[in-house]
This record gives structure tokens, sequence and C-alpha cells, in this order.
């Protein structure tokens, strides 16, 4: 705890994250109007007592809104983070530890993704298998694979020459064995923060996702879908805009802090510990 | 010396003038419209969005439905009908050619009805034209029709978009390459983005206005509020009722608020259970809140209906309250149609701001009595294919903006697949019916049947809320018709 607070960006960074994670996780449970109430007759309410943060243009709660969506981008991007960084980082971990055609292989085919625009390759898969939630996720997920392995196999490099790995081997150990044993635990906070900053990207690309009717599908609800719901009454109800497009650069801005916070607090922590084998 | 300076500077002030006075009076219209044709064929497609480009713009009629609604001649200068009103005879224009060069005259007349009627034919109102048993060309300005039974509609019917006039030599390329009789001719189709029509010289009516037309295709409402407040489009004949307000009070434009022939309709896949079961749909019309989806969709411009007709027509009668809003009864009848505790469902929406919006009103509804539909947005070619064309649906949101378009229920193979002899039987009356008070009574008839039958859910009769320059005159305000027809428009000082 001390350690987290001698940093103060990460400090707020995560404390914002935190805020907005459990708005979301609350959503699951209490919102203070049912997000798919539709009630015409209260539509285009101001902020008031009974709702917070006004209502849209269906006569909803835009704060019961506000949670879910928020709760639905996070879920997405998460899951996104944990497809990228599941597939992502054995591939980089391999591609250190096996080198050669392994390696040859990995990087051609992270090249590969990488020539194509992340967000319209997005929205192609979305077209090819239809828009919704799940499909966002495996979209976006598929383009933090990349990400995960370049990161991966970067940190493990700069390791895998160590006296500690050759050591490692001389005991016999296998490429598999070194990899999860020594290489991992090392990238470990590489990949943390790299997970951080994709989790603020992956909450980008599902709000533009949603935007462009690809994401998210009514009744449920998320940032982006509630920034194209009130595009176009923009000039007339501004605030309807305000309120998912501040939420979404809050969040981000948040776990930006949070991932620069984390990768000081995490190398410091090494270097202070300076332990066998674990090294910044 | 000086006699010749002046000459000079009254001539430099009157190519001013005259620049000036060019500029003030443009000749050219940026028209923006929601959806874009899928063909440019009127006679091939039911798409509004077809007759929204070339509707009395590229093509002409026999005859063409005015602004009110009333039919006057156009390529047919005048008629004459036998008392049996089973033989109609034509006179027509003299001089006029189609924009590819080629003369009009009774032959074109013939060939655009035998192709309308022919078995492959792809027109999409063929049973409008069934009754014509034969087409006579007595001379190149003369034809006949002859007629099995008495239709009382056949003059409007012949000014259809369904009915223009195309020639032989052009006709298999209308799709993509439209050649008709009227004062526009088609310059070209940038697909996605926009049609230029331009004005045809050698016209033979009356002279028009304009010189250009393009016709942008913009389906997003903020897209559609940003080019109508930077100029870059001159108005737009539909807009979304959401964001008129921007346009309200702001001295360059001007709101047309009128009515169209569009029966909104939730419609119901009458061939799929539970569909099929009339209690199901009994249910589903109770848990329609037309209030609250004509507020919520069309903020209020929208009018109730309860069958599919339109409510300024003199046939019209009132069936808003066949079957209320009430969910206590909506659910009672779903209970006892076997489905206490409601079902899944689909609902496919088109990308029109209406629908889009009204589906969201009407899942929130009928979730109150246990039916969860699930909300597809799909875009409009998408639509014509699976919904239109393929059948595939539950259930979709969409406004039939025909003109007494009620017989489209007597035809078993339509979209929604109503089959029910007992309408068929009335709506063969009243198509071989030309007395007026005896058509009122069946078209009631017809309205009421459907009503009670719910065949579909009965939303609202969709307005017209264009926005437009407040230089530019000569737009309609209602739409009797399909079609947005340029031939009165002018810019004014």
């Amino acid at each position: 705890m001390k350690r987290i607070l001698a940093h103060p960006s990460l400090a707020i960074g995560l404390a914002a994250t935190l805020f907005f994670a459990l708005l979301g996780l609350v959503s699951l449970f209490w919102t203070p109007y049912p997000i798919a109430q539709i009630e015409i007759g209260r539509r285009f309410l101001g902020p008031s007592a009974e709702h917070w943060l006004g209502t849209d243009n269906l006569g909803r709660d835009m704060f019961s809104l506000m949670m879910s969506g928020t709760l639905t981008s996070f879920v997405v991007a998460a899951l996104a983070v944990a497809i990228g960084a599941g597939i992502g980082v054995p591939l980089g971990l391999a591609a250190a530890a096996w080198g050669g055609p392994v390696e040859w292989l990995v990087l051609r085919f992270t090249d590969f993704i990488f020539a194509f625009p992340a967000l319209i390759v997005a929205i192609l898969i979305s077209t090819l298998i239809g828009p919704g939630s799940i499909n966002a996720v495996v979209a976006i997920g598929v383009f933090n694979i990349p990400v995960f392995a370049r990161v991966a196999r970067g940190g493990a490099l700069s390791i895998a020459t160590l006296d500690f790995v050759a050591a490692g081997r001389l005991a016999g150990f296998g490429n598999a064995q070194i990899a999860y044993r020594h290489l991992l635990p090392n990238i470990m906070s590489l990949i943390i923060v790299q997970g951080t900053i994709q989790l603020s990207l992956g909450i980008l690309s599902e709000a533009g996702l949603s935007y462009v009717g690809l994401g998210t599908q009514p009744p449920s609800t998320s940032l982006g879908l509630m920034l194209k719901d009130a595009q176009s009454l923009f000039l007339l109800h501004p605030f309807l805009t305000f309120v998912p497009g501040l939420c979404i650069v809050l969040i981000v801005i948040a776990l930006n802090i949070a991932g620069d916070g984390l990768r000081d607090a995490i190398d410091a922590r090494l270097r202070a510990q300076g332990s066998s084998n674990v090294v910044a | 010396m000086g006699n010749a300076l002046k000459a000079i500077g009254l001539a430099l002030a009157l190519s001013t003038t005259l620049v000036a006075a060019a500029m003030a009076q443009p000749t050219e219209v940026r028209i923006g419209v929601a959806l874009e044709p899928p063909i440019l064929d009127p006679t091939a497609g039911a798409a509004e969005a077809i007759d929204i480009v070339v509707y009395q713009n590229i093509f002409e009629g026999l005859t063409r439905i005015d602004e009110n609604g009333a039919v006057q001649p156009d390529l047919a200068k005048s008629w004459t009908i036998s008392d049996d009103n089973l033989t109609y005879t034509f006179q027509l224009q003299d001089g006029v050619t189609f924009h590819d060069g080629t003369s009009f005259d009774a032959e074109d007349v013939k060939f655009t009805f035998d192709r309308i009627l022919s078995p492959n034919s792809t027109n999409a109102h063929k049973e409008f034209y069934e009754p014509i048993s034969s087409v006579t060309v007595i001379d190149p300005l003369t034809v006949e029709f002859k007629l099995s039974k008495p239709v009382g509609m056949f003059l409007f019917d012949l000014g259809r978009g369904d009915a223009v006039i195309v020639a032989p030599e052009s006709a298999d390329n209308n799709a993509t390459d439209p050649i008709g009789t009227g004062p526009f001719s088609f310059v070209q189709w940038d697909k996605g983005s926009r049609v230029v029509l331009e004005a045809y010289g050698p016209y033979w009516g009356e002279p028009i206005h304009l010189t250009k037309a393009t016709y942008v295709f913009i389906s997003d409402t903020a897209t559609m509020t940003n080019a109508l407040l930077a100029g870059d489009i001159d108005g737009t004949n539909n807009f979304a009722a959401e964001a008129l307000g921007v346009f309200e009070g702001n001295p360059a434009f001007n709101i047309l608020v009128g009515t169209t022939e569009g029966e909104t309709l939730l419609s119901t896949n009458n061939k799929k259970a539970p569909f099929t079961d009339l209690r199901v749909r009994q249910a589903m019309a109770h848990a329609i809140d037309r209030k609250a989806i004509i507020d919520g969709a069309t903020y209020g411009y929208g009018v109730p209906i309860g069958s599919h007709f339109a409510p300024h027509n003199p046939y019209y009668v009132d069936l808003t309250n066949t079957y209320p809003f009430d969910l206590d009864a909506a659910r009672k009848l779903l209970a006892e149609a076997g489905f206490p505790d409601g079902f899944s469902a689909t609902l496919k929406l088109p990308p029109l701001a209406y629908a889009r919006l009204s589906g969201q009103i009407i899942a929130s509804d009928f979730a109150k009595i246990g039916i969860k539909l699930e909300l597809i947005n799909v875009e409009w070619a998408q639509w014509l294919d699976d919904v239109y064309t393929k059948k595939d649906f539950d259930l979709t949101i969409i406004s039939h903006v025909e003109p007494f378009d009620i017989g489209n229920y007597a035809n078993p193979d339509y979209y929604f697949g109503y089959d029910n002899p007992v309408f068929q039987a009335v709506i063969e009356k009243l198509n071989g019916t030309t007395d007026d008070a005896q058509r009122k009574e069946l078209a009631i008839e017809a309205q009421t049947i459907l009503a009670k039958d719910a065949v579909n859910g009965y939303l609202f009769e969709l307005p017209q809320t264009g926005v437009w320059n407040s230089k530019l005159t000569g737009m309609w305000k209602n739409s009797p018709i399909e079609g947005l027809v340029l031939r009165d428009i002018r810019w004014t000082e």
C-alpha cells in the first residue's frame, strides 16, 4: 500500500479505474432504473435528484445507462486483453526460447496482423460474423495478440542470455520449462503494464465499433452505443453526448496513468528486492 | 475618350450585375436522401428510394399523380373511357423523345405493358395491371387498352412509378442507365454516394427551372444535419424528426411538415409460428403503445393508424381502438395461446430513424408481456434481400409508402404472408368496383378485416418532414405517391 501511495500517478489512476470498474460491477446487481425501461414521457430531463445524469431521447435513465455501458466496455476490453495475452504471450515466449524457424514464424505472423489497420479489420470481422459484443471481443482480441507476442519476445530475449537461464539449461530444463520458469516471471511486469494500456485501447475500440453500429446492440448498451444514440441529437441535447464521451475519456486517462505508475512501481520493487532469478 | 471610358465603365457595371444575378439565382440543387436505391428502374423494384430519384424526373407514365394525389395527363394528353369501363383510348403527346434520342410513340406504350405482364416480368406490382387483356396500337399517337374487368383506380395505377413508359431499345439497361422521357436525364451514379441528373434539353413538356439535380445519399442523421447546416446539400425531403429542432426558427431553412402514404407497420411473418396464431398477434397488438411510439419515433408528427390505410384518405375508418393498449389483455391472450411466459423472437430493423427508435420502444413494451425481442439492425440492401425477398424474418418495422396499397394483403406470397380468402374476395370486388359509395364500403370492410386479424402491428402514418433551404420553392409538402418531383423546384430571391 505504501508503495502504491509512493507513486501518486499510480494511486490516482488505480483509484479512478477502480471507481469506474466498481460502478460497472454494481450495475450487475443494481441500477437506479432498469436500462431497457423506455418511458417517452420523461425524456430529455436534465440532471435532477431522481435522474442524476438526466434521461435520454427514449426516457431511459442516463446514470443507469452509464453504469451498464461502463461494465460492457470494461468486460469487452478485458476479455480482448485476455485473448491477446493468452495467445500472444506464449507465442512471444516460444519465439524467444526456441528461436530459429519458430521465431521467424511468430514474427511473420505478427507482421501479418500488424499490416492491417486494426479498427478497419475489426469492422470487417464484425460485418462477416454479425454485430454484437462477443464479436467485438474477438475482433479486438485478435489485434492484441501480436502486441503481446512482441512485448513478450522482446522482454524474454533480454533475459534469455543471462547466466541463470544458462544455468537452468545446464540443469536440464527444456525450452518450455525455461520459458515458463525463468522467462515468464521476469516479463510479468511488462505484460501487466502492456495489459493496462491495451485495456484502455480496447475500451476505445469497443466504443468505436459500437459507434459505427457493429459492437454492442440494444437493448444492452455501451459507452460507444450511447454516443451513437446521442450524436444525431448533439446540437439539441449536447449533454447526452458529454456523459458517455467524458466517461470514455476519463477511463482511458485513468488506465494510462495507472499503467505508467504501475511500470514505475514494479520496476522499483524488483530493483529493491534483487531476487536471484528475477531481474528488471 | 471620355465616352469610351464611360462605355467601359458601363460594360463593367453591367457584367458585374449579370454575374451577381447568376450567382444569386443558381439553377442546380443538391438533395440529401436517406436511402440509396438498389437499382434505378422503377418498373423492376419496390423500393421507394428508386422513385425518389426517377419518378417524374427521368421517367414518365401515361398519367401522373400531382401534389394533391389527383391524376393528371402526362404522356397521354387525353383519353376516352367506354361506358362499360372496359376500354380506355389514350391520345399521346406528340414530339416526345427518350433521352437517347429515340422517339416515343404508341409502340413504346405497348412494349411497356407487355413487358410488365410478361411471365418473366420483375415488376413489383404486376397485380395492378393484370386486368389489362390487350394493348392495341391504333396509330402512332393513339393506343387502346382493353380490360378484362373494370378497375376502379386504373388511371391512378397508370400514374404509378411501376407503369412508367420505357423504350424497347433501352429498357434492359434501365437498372443502371435509366432512359426515359422526363425533364431530367441520367448523368452518373457514384454508388454509395450520389446520383446526378441533368435537365434534358429537348424535353417536350413545360420548361423546368433547374439545370442539374444531385441526389446525395446520407443515411446518418447527424451527417445530414451537418450537411444541411454547412450548405453541402440544399434540402432533404424527409428529415429525422428527432433533430428537426435544429432548424426550427432558423430563417435559412424552411421546414415542410406534410403527410405521406406510408403506413408504418410492425410487419409480422404470418407464415411463421407463433405468429400464425391469431391470439399471439392480438396480444402483440394490445402491447403496442402507439402514443409512446409516435412521440418517441416521430416526435409527435405521426398519426396513429389501426389498419393499413392512410388517415387522410376519404375511405379511411378509425380502427385504432380495435386492440387498445392493454398489457393485461395481452398477457391473457398469450397465455391462452400457450405462451404464459412469452417467447423470444427477432426484430429486424432497416436503417431508418423511425424504425430503429420504434423498435426499441416496442421491444421495451413487449418485454413487459414476456416477448423477448432481439433487435437486429440491418442495412437497406440486406433488408430488401433477407426480409422482403427471402421472407427470412419474425418481425420488422417498415413504412409501406405506396398509395392505396391495401391490395398487397390479397397476395399470399407478399412478404408478410397473409392468406385470407375472405379478404382476397373483398379486394377482388373492390378492384372491380367503380361506384364511389360502394368502393368506400368495401374499403372499410377490408380495413376492418385486417385490423381484427391483427395481421401486422399498425403503428402510425409516416409524416413527411422536409428541411429545405428557404430560397427553394416548389417542393411537395405532402407525398401522395412515392417520389421527389423536381419539376417545380426552383430558387427564388
